[in-house]
């Protein structure tokens, strides 16, 4: 089962939080950043596990993160997953985001919040992994898009316009900001994923 | 005018208002004011959700959504988050749920009001908005929701889109963890989805059995074949993953499964490139070599595969394989520690990995690693660690794994203790250490359980006490603001005791004891002041004893003490001053009786501390039992008031501690200060108990009996036998001396930290060891020079050597009687650790071989009237009529199959059509209907004819048998998938054969067995009924002219009152009495002492009463009467007449019958519903307090269910289980009196019945009725 997925800058701030058990906002708050501090001092040449925090999980849990440019992935997960597999499904993730963002960079996840949950929900749900190809993904994601699409109508084609108005002024901000790489998996022989 | 801006702030308002962009963005830009900004944001949120513009509404609660994950708490917008949910539209929908998934959980309180939203959500037509409900009802399910949309959720598992199907399956996972009674009825069409066509379903139906599994491994068990075949038939490897996972959990239940997998697995360790799945086979391989453990030569190679690939894994650059390696090694430690040593270098070169993970990983693994031989080396390479490590948790961690290493086993790789010593003595150099209570009592340990290092220690700890100025003293006290304390002092806890308690082995104990009373002392913490108290005391003692011959000489150290004692004696800490102040007394007292009669002073003081302590294991305290009827929480006397209280204990304690000094003395010595509050307390318990005006002899009395209580108490152990370690000790006492001279004049080149002179360095003993190696290797090829000629004699000398060897090593004490009398030394503790209240897979430990039993059924949506829309029922209808049709068609194919099963079938069939028609009665609504097919079409077709049987017996073997089968074939993988396949068939056959059988036996017998199933189920009272009307009518007495006869059943309605029916027949045969009409009947009853006759007539009891009919020839009527029950626990006999008159053609003739009604106590039982839990939270909750068995001899049934059946079909009975040839039953009179049936059968025709419930005589009666209806 996994626990939890963050996902936070190289500052701590969460881009996204999704736990699969109850906690409070603070208690929320408080994890993110006991998180953030396990796993923020380690360097990248290290391994990726590591054993669980003491606010989330216990002997039985551990956190399993990627570090990708500005944004580390973390998945809090007990010992029913496979360590390596839980790897894996980051990449898969990652990828999903990037198909789905084009090239994505972590403006993306900062403004489309909503649409990295929605995502998320397609390859994880209730704590447990859901789907594991990334073209099924993906496919479903458009199809959800094309939904919304068609609700939106007329009255949608307006919306959107102000949007892209509204949106001009960010291409300011974001020249600075360095894309998300997707480095390679180094030697992983990674899971075949159909 | 309004109106009008409303509307148009309505159309436009999406214009006019943030939306998620604007809302990061405007955060973005106030990084000063944040707060500020998001407050503001919020009460712009608080107006829009007011508006009734669902898209409005949809665009707050999403920025809500992004609030959430920042920290600010939304719940107050639960209400807002259902309307969003409840839009028509998928975009607002989505929002609403994906809301509803982040904020809502189980104590949310408006989830009840979804219940509907969702199910319509479910069965909508849009496959996006019904995955959209299922991943937000996965994070949000209560059990309620569970409960009611269990059904649903189990149509869409058959859903015609994988993407619903795979999301159905998995929520299934969730349902069970709130809502365990589904588990059974759904479990089998779970099953059927591991062989989904599509991929990902399989997926998700292998997760959630294998996280069910996981948790309750045993009830899977039987799945294994199916595993089996899935792996090796996929190609998916997250499905692999998950399986070999499972097979892991599953081996140590069922070796055999282990020696079947070890093969498949070492090939797909050999060929597979995916790293995650090789290295999950290689962790069941090692799960499947603990399980079976004895060591099996073949399987060697097996190790010797997963060993390889380890290494492999560990040499590689990928500093997550070498962690993953690591900690696969350290399984296979449990198992072969030998082959694990020999990448003794590997491990430690991993200890000087970068990477704190995986240097932590690699001392667990040395801590199996270590030898007699190594751990000197092994331990001086952690201690350099320790110095150059960062970071003092790294640090901590390093340090108790050393201890751990040295200590394991009782300390069996430690062949030279001075050295283990001085390693500890150079541990307590840390900085910031946190391990100092871990380090005081290693210390102590080693000084009780080796009595050879006793002189050693003490000198080493008393170099401590020596300077005790460089324990940090002032860092000692744990708080949050101070994040670098460390308890480090508390070493001097562990020394000062030693010091005290071995004194005879101090140098010169003057000058420890000064040291120990210097005024510094008192920055100690209180506890580490109170054993310098109490070891100031001991070495005065010890003193005082040393000097007996010289007064003076006491008299000076008695004047001295009592000086120093005063900086106590106003200590802030209360056990200190306590202490303080009785050693004062005792001090002044010894200095009177020194100034009148110093002969014998010494030996007085002297006994307060004689005696030896022994180690007492930790758990020792926790595990003296309490002793039978001894309530400890129960009051002795009536709890005095405060004040009263008070006086009084003071004035006890102060009596007791006086008398019973000696012993209380004596406890407080025991093992280490931290013990001493516990016995104190006891003690005082004690006090309590004597009563406030106690005499003399009773307290003599009180102390004679604790003499010998103690005398009985293993804690209060006597001297031991020491004669052995006492030679032993003098052997190495001169030894000893001279080492630690050596060590003195080697330690002074030493670097440590803070240099105390005369410390020893455990670096001196390596080297020595390293000396002493060396010149036994030379000795060795001396002698092996010596003695080249003969190989034998060569052979010889070492083995003697080694003997040498091990004579040098001392005596480690260990006790057998460490624990209490009476204790078990199982470590039952540990074995409980699942069994977490919490944990919600308790519930889940559910049998799922067993049969499904008619009640157990899905909850049926039965819509509350009001709630009800009209959409979901039309839809669920429409849903419903393909469904019924499919399954009629299988009914078909299965009757084609064979035609024996035709009689079965139709009697199926008309059992459904019974309960069919039952619940029509209570419930008109078709839906009903649908989901009663449905239900049936759960079970797989070998399941459907097995319930029809209920032998459940049979059908465990048979599923025993199967998996006894699969796992004892030795024969090829594909045939056997080939035999189980077939096996089905088969079992068909016998199964038909077997209802054959029972066919032809005894037809009546299975008609009443079904009847009774019905009675089990939750079927309502109503259809209990119905059955109820067609028993038999008892015959009660007759006469030429009318036979009476009875029926008794309980009023459903009322649960007082007992309904007696009373049937007539006109039977006259008489010719003559041809044409005869037998009328004004009128019935005379007497009521019996607990049984009262109801008369609507408000007549008086004993007026007779009219039966409104009259009979014609060969006719019969019945009535039915009411009455009152006062008591269930006998049976009863009511007495009566019915007068008549016969009209023919002779003419009138008047006649009379009396009857004798017998009740038994049986007829007071109403059918009821108790389930396993309840059953034995029955037996266990102590109400059932009268037991009755009784036997009987049994012919003519075959097995228990036989008599099951018929006992249920008599009686109002419920069945709870059935184990083999145990059942246990369940039924409850009127009164709510609970009675627990256990029948056995016995192997010589004989059944055991054994009862218990709240009245003796209720129960007695009852097995009677029972016996005498079997035994017919």
């Amino acid at each position: 089962m996994i626990k939890a997925i963050l996902i936070f800058n190289n500052h701590g701030k969460p881009r996204l939080s999704k736990f699969y058990e109850h906690y409070s906002e603070d208690m929320q708050q408080q994890i993110i950043r006991e998180t953030f501090q396990l796993v923020s001092k380690r360097d990248d040449n290290v391994c990726n596990f590591l054993e669980g925090g003491s606010l989330i999980g216990g002997s039985d849990y551990k956190i399993i993160y990627r570090h990708y440019a500005t944004l580390y992935f973390v998945f809090c997960v007990d010992s029913s997953e496979s360590e390596l597999g839980i790897l894996d499904l980051i990449q898969v993730f990652v990828e999903t985001l990037d198909k789905c963002f084009e090239n994505v960079c972590e403006l993306d996840l900062i403004f489309h919040f909503d649409k990295v949950q929605y995502i998320l929900q397609e390859l994880c749900m209730g704590g447990m992994v859901l789907e594991t190809n990334m073209n099924e993904i993906v496919l479903r994601i458009e199809e959800m898009n094309k939904l919304e699409k068609s609700e939106a109508g007329l009255g949608g084609s307006q919306s959107k316009a102000i949007t892209a108005v509204k949106e001009m002024n960010i291409s300011n901000i974001t020249q600075k900001i360095k894309d998300i790489k997707l480095p390679e998996l180094p030697n992983l022989g990674s899971i075949k994923l159909s | 005018m309004d109106a009008a801006i409303r509307k148009a702030k309505d159309s436009f308002g999406q214009i006019f208002d943030k939306n998620l962009h604007d809302l990061v963005r405007g955060i973005r830009n106030h990084k000063e004011h944040e707060a500020k900004y998001i407050a503001e944001c919020i009460d712009e949120i608080k107006q829009e959700l007011k508006q009734d513009n669902i898209a409005v509404k949809a665009n707050a609660i999403n920025k809500l959504c992004y609030l959430q994950m920042i920290g600010y708490d939304i719940s107050w917008a639960s209400f807002n988050i259902i309307e969003v949910m409840s839009s028509t539209k998928f975009t607002f929908k989505r929002i609403g749920y994906l809301a509803a998934s982040q904020t809502f959980h189980e104590g949310t309180d408006v989830l009840m009001l979804t219940t509907n939203l969702i199910r319509k959500d479910l069965g909508s037509q849009s496959m996006y908005e019904c995955g959209v409900a299922i991943s937000g009802l996965a994070c949000f399910l209560t059990p309620d929701l569970a409960r009611d949309l269990v059904n649903e959720i189990m149509n869409l598992m058959t859903s015609n889109k994988p993407y619903i199907r795979k999301k159905a399956v998995l929520i299934m996972y969730k349902i069970f963890l709130k809502y365990p009674d589904a588990l059974r009825p759904s479990f089998p069409r779970l099953k059927e989805k591991l062989d989904d066509p599509e991929p990902s379903v399989q997926a998700a139906a292998v997760n959630v059995i294998c996280e069910l599994a996981r948790k309750n491994p045993k009830n899977y068990l039987s799945l294994a074949p199916i595993f089996f075949k899935l792996m090796s038939v996929s190609t998916n490897n997250w499905v692999l993953i998950k399986i070999i996972k499972l097979f892991g959990a599953l081996t140590p239940l069922e070796p055999r499964l282990g020696k079947k997998l070890i093969e498949p697995l070492t090939n797909i360790i050999n060929s597979t490139s995916a790293m995650s799945l090789l290295y999950e086979c290689i962790n069941t391989v090692l799960a499947v070599l603990v399980s079976i453990s004895s060591g099996q030569p073949n399987h060697n190679s097996a190790i010797e595969v997963c060993l390889q690939k380890l290494r492999i894994l560990i040499e590689d650059s990928d500093q997550n394989l070498k962690y993953l390696g690591l900690l696969a090694m350290s399984k296979i430690l449990q198992t072969n520690p030998k082959s694990v040593q020999m990448h003794k270098d590997l491990i430690m070169q991993c200890l000087d990995d970068k990477d704190e993970s995986i240097r932590l990983r690699s001392l667990d693994l040395l801590y199996g690693m270590v030898s007699k031989k190594n751990l000197m080396e092994i331990i001086k390479k952690l201690m350099m660690h320790m110095s150059k490590a960062e970071g003092t948790h790294y640090r901590d961690e390093l340090l108790a794994k050393i201890i751990d290493i040295c200590s394991q086993n009782n300390y069996q790789f430690v062949t030279n203790f001075e050295w283990y010593v001085s390693v500890l003595v150079e541990l307590t150099r840390m900085e910031g250490t946190r391990h100092g209570k871990l380090l005081s009592s290693q210390m102590l340990d080693v000084a009780i359980r080796v009595e050879t290092i006793r002189p050693f220690i003490v000198a080493q700890m008393s170099i401590l006490i020596d300077n005790m100025h460089v324990f940090a003293i002032t860092n000692s006290i744990p708080s949050k603001e101070n994040k670098n304390y460390s308890d480090i002092c508390e070493v001097l806890n562990a020394a000062t005791w030693i010091c005290g308690e071995f004194a005879a082995n101090l140098q010169n104990p003057m000058k420890t004891l000064e040291s120990m009373s210097k005024s510094k002392v008192t920055n100690l913490p209180g506890h580490i002041q109170s054993t310098f108290v109490q070891n100031i005391f001991k070495l005065y003692v010890h003193l005082i004893k040393k000097n007996s011959q010289d007064y003076d000489e006491c008299k000076r150290l008695t004047d001295y003490l009592i000086d120093k004692m005063k900086i106590f004696e106003q200590n802030s800490d209360i056990e200190v001053q306590e202490r303080a102040c009785s050693f004062l007394q005792i001090l002044k007292y010894v200095l009177k009786m020194l100034d009148s009669d110093p002969s014998g002073v010494e030996n007085e003081l002297w006994s307060l501390f004689e005696g030896e302590l022994n180690p007492v294991a930790p758990k020792a305290q926790r595990k003296v039992p309490v002793p039978e009827g001894l309530d400890l929480d129960a009051w002795i006397n009536d709890p005095p008031s405060d004040e009263e209280q008070n006086d009084l204990t003071s004035s006890q304690e102060n009596h007791i501690f006086v008398k019973n000094e000696k012993f209380e003395l004596k406890s407080y010595t025991s093992y280490g200060g931290n013990n001493s509050s516990d016995i104190k307390t006891s003690v005082s318990v004690g006090a309590k108990k004597i009563q406030p005006d106690i005499s003399e002899e009773d307290l003599a009395k009180y102390k004679e009996s604790r003499k010998i209580q103690i005398e009985s108490n293993p804690f209060y152990i006597k001297q031991m036998k020491k004669s052995e370690s006492n030679s032993l000790m003098s052997n190495n006492m001169s030894k000893a001396t001279s080492y630690s001279e050596s060590i003195r004049s080697q330690s002074i080149d030493l670097k440590i930290p803070i240099s105390i002179p005369g410390v020893t360095s455990s670096d001196s003993y390596y080297r020595m060891s390293k000396i002493d190696d060396e010149n036994k290797k030379l000795k060795k090829k001396m002698k092996s020079k010596a003695g080249k000629d003969s190989k034998k004699k060569k052979s010889k000398n070492d083995v003697e050597e080694d003997d040498e060897d091990e004579e040098n090593i001392p005596v480690v004490k260990i006790l057998a009687n460490e624990m209490p009398d009476g204790v078990n030394n199982d470590s039952d503790d540990d074995k409980n650790k699942f069994k977490d209240p919490k944990d919600p897979h308790r519930a889940l430990d559910i049998d799922l071989d067993e049969p499904l039993k008619d009640y157990e059924r899905l909850p049926t949506s039965g819509y509350r009237p009001g709630i009800l829309t009209d959409k979901p029922k039309k839809t669920n209808g429409l849903k419903e009529e393909p469904k019924k049709e499919s399954n009629h068609k299988k009914e078909e194919k299965k009757k084609s199959k064979s035609k024996s099963k035709d009689a079965e079938k139709s009697e199926k069939k008309s059992r459904h059509k019974k309960s069919d028609k039952s619940v029509d009665l209570l419930v008109s609504n078709d839906t009903v209907n649908g989901h009663e097919n449905e239900y049936n079409e759960l079970l797989s077709p070998e399941h459907e004819i097995k319930t029809v049987i209920t032998e459940s017996k049979i059908k465990k073997q048979d599923q025993g048998d199967d998996l006894e089968f699969w796992l004892s074939g030795t024969k090829s993988e594909e045939k056997e998938e080939v035999k189980i396949e077939e096996k089905i068939e088969p079992k068909v056959e016998k199964k038909s054969k077997k209802s054959k059988k029972d066919e032809t036996k005894d037809e009546k017998k299975k008609e009443k067995k079904s009847k009774s199933k019905g009675k089990n189920g939750h079927h309502d009272l109503k259809q209990a009924e119905i059955e109820d009307s067609k028993n038999i009518y008892k015959h009660v007495a007759s006469n030429k002219h009318l036979n009476i006869s009875c029926l008794m059943r309980p009023n459903h309605m009322n649960l007082n009152q007992l309904i007696i029916g009373l049937r007539l027949d006109n039977i006259t045969t008489d010719d003559k009495l041809k044409n005869s009409e037998i009328s004004s009947i009128e019935l005379n009853l007497l009521n019996t002492s607990s049984l009262k006759l109801i008369r609507e007539d408000k007549k008086s009891a004993n007026d007779s009463i009219r039966i409104p009919f009259s009979l014609s020839n060969s006719s019969q009527n019945e009535i039915e009467y009411f009455f009152e029950v006062s008591d269930c626990t006998y049976g009863q006999i009511l007495k009566g007449n019915f007068i008549y008159i016969i009209k023919s053609d002779l003419g009138t003739i008047q006649d009379k019958i009396d009857f004798k009604l017998k009740i038994p106590c049986s007829s007071f039982l109403i059918p009821t519903s108790c389930d396993n839990d309840e059953f034995s939270k029955w037996l266990s909750s102590g109400q059932l307090t009268s037991k009755y068995s009784i036997k009987c001899n049994i012919s003519n049934y075959e097995d228990i269910n036989s008599i099951l059946g018929i006992l249920t079909s008599n009686f109002h009975l419920t069945k709870i289980e059935i184990v083999d040839n145990t059942a246990s039953i369940f039924a409850s009179t009127m009164k709510h009196q609970p009675i627990c049936i256990l029948i056995k059968l016995l192997g010589n025709e004989t059944l055991s019945m054994d009862g218990k419930s709240t009245s003796q005589s209720l129960i007695e009666n009852i097995l009677d009725e029972l016996k005498t209806v079997i035994s017919v």
